[in-house]
């Protein structure tokens, strides 16, 4: 326990200090939902105010920025420059290591949405979250599956060079599809199709039930079924293919 | 008891056979240097004893224990210094070996490592601040922080320009002077003859020589005569070279330009790697 709080301080050291990394995981998300809420959070999607639809979609989209796509980019960068190699070698036990490393990811998720309930309160008089319970099960839960797939991912790039190039361009075609910026329902079929099976239209829509209909997590098996079951494959990828050693050549 | 024993290591990648049955034992408290040319399998050997990687054969004993069956307890007892840099570029000196130094149950206190690797007027700079030199001084500390019996140490120095080569060997004497017990590999001769009590020589996944850098220069006992005769370079080889200059001199008196030289260590070992660059 007391490896597993080292490490984690100095993961949100390091967080932190990586001005660029902070700024794209955590403060991105943020800032999108202040320039879509101003510009369009006075509209109505369907039967909801934008404001109040676009802050659960802004929360879907940070778990992706952060527990998905930062988690993998720092992880590769670690990977490539031999940090975690090296880390192997101490008495550190890697699953005391990856354990923070999560922990330290799902701390940063939990402030973004905080800033963003709070800034949705302040600046769009969205109701804060009435739900309040299942909407913390349901990030805990997409923090886990987002933060699987992000670790499985490593697995598919091999150098730190490429691994925002490849992580951006997975994770931000899918924020968008999956509905997080605007409502999918006004897209063609074949963007539907595709947002159908993507975890985080899963997430998105379940955030959204709870946020804005006042459902339980509980509510909506389906939507949990869909995420836990991404999780699930990204666990079993990150078990099999994740790599503490470098790329060789 | 020997800090490691290694018996007919081999390991293959593939068709291609990177050790070919090497044996070798460094006593405790001994710096013993792998030296070879790139390619020659040090790093292979290295990360087996490391716990990296799998053998395919022989028998190797790293601190009493098998290295490919690596515990807590016995990585609280090994430092290791890969071959390239690993460090966190945004944490400060300090705060690097505070990291590491809290992996360990019985860490050397970090401002006692600061002054070994000779950081101390960049305690508090940051990892991506640092010259090459002396973040790879810094991949030093993080080894000995923890306060190791036994450093690996892959290539320290490669890449460095003279000064901070100097710095570097300094530091590794530092580590010697504490008792350690050091594998340094390396393909720079010079490197091994300063800092090794003993030295293997690895080519082609065999060792083809082991001994101290004064014996290995010794297995050689011919000499060179070299003088000029009317303007001409004459080069004698022989394993008596008092009697030949004795016998020179009756003969032709005093001889122009007279050199008498051993073979130099960096000799023998370009000639027992030969065809290996």
């Amino acid at each position: 326990m007391r490896l597993f709080f080292h490490e984690l301080r100095a993961g949100q050291r390091l967080f932190w200090r990586n001005r660029e990394a902070a700024f794209f995981t955590f403060m991105l998300p943020v800032i999108f939902f202040l320039i879509f809420g101003s510009i369009y959070g006075r509209d109505r999607i369907g039967i909801y105010k934008a404001s109040d639809f676009l802050e659960a979609g802004m929360i879907g989209y940070g778990v992706a920025a952060t527990a998905f796509a930062g988690l993998a980019i720092t992880m590769v960068i670690r990977r490539e420059s031999g940090v975690l190699k090296r880390i192997r070698s101490t008495p550190l036990p890697p699953a005391t290591y990856i354990a923070a490393v999560l922990g330290s990811t799902l701390i940063v998720f939990a402030l973004q949405t905080a800033v963003i309930v709070v800034l949705g309160r302040v600046l769009f008089s969205v109701p804060f979250p009435a739900r309040w319970i299942s909407l913390i099960l349901t990030c805990l839960l997409g923090a886990a599956a987002f933060a699987a797939l992000g670790l499985a991912i490593t697995a598919a790039v091999h150098s730190a060079e490429g691994s925002s190039a490849v992580v951006n361009a997975i994770y931000l075609p899918v924020a968008i599809i999956s509905g997080t910026f605007f409502s999918p329902h006004s897209y063609p079929p074949y963007l539907r199709a595709v947002a159908d099976v993507l975890p985080l239209t899963y997430f998105t829509r379940l955030t959204r039930a709870v946020l804005l209909d006042g459902k339980e997590i509980w509510d909506e098996p389906r939507a949990v079924a869909v995420i836990a079951g991404w999780g699930l494959v990204g666990l079993v990828v990150a078990v099999r293919r994740f790599r503490w050693e470098p790329t060789a050549g | 008891m020997a800090a490691i024993d290694v018996k007919d290591l081999r390991k293959s990648y593939g068709a291609s056979e990177v050790l070919r049955g090497i044996s070798f034992s460094i006593a405790e408290g001994e710096v013993f240097g792998l030296l070879g040319p790139n390619g020659a399998g040090k790093t292979t050997t290295v990360e087996i004893l490391e716990g990296y990687r799998a053998r395919d054969a022989g028998s190797v004993s790293v601190l009493g224990l098998d290295p490919s069956r690596a515990t807590s307890a016995w990585r609280e007892r090994v430092g290791v210094v890969l071959q390239s840099s690993s460090l966190y570029p945004n944490l400060s000196v300090r705060e690097s070996l505070a990291l590491f130094a809290g992996y360990y149950s019985a860490p050397r206190p970090v401002d006692d490592v600061v002054e070994i690797i000779g950081l101390a007027e960049k305690r508090d700079a940051r990892v991506r601040t640092l010259s090459g030199g002396q973040q790879r001084r810094l991949d030093l500390g993080l080894a000995l922080v923890g306060d190791p019996e036994l450093i690996f140490l892959d290539e320290p120095t490669t890449g460095f320009d003279p000064s901070a080569r100097r710095a570097a060997w300094e530091t590794i004497r530092a580590l010697r002077s504490l008792g350690k017990t050091i594998l340094l590999t390396t393909h720079y001769l010079d490197e091994a003859a300063q800092l090794a009590d003993r030295v293997a020589v690895l080519a082609k996944g065999e060792i083809v020589t082991v001994g101290s850098p004064a014996e290995l220069t010794s297995v050689r006992p011919e000499a060179q005569i070299r003088y000029r005769r009317g303007g001409e370079e004459v080069v004698l080889v022989t394993e008596e070279p008092g009697r030949v200059l004795h016998d020179l001199y009756e003969a032709e008196g005093e001889p122009e330009g007279l050199e008498v030289r051993r073979a130099t260590l960096e000799e023998i070992y370009l000639e027992l790697t030969e065809d290996e660059e």
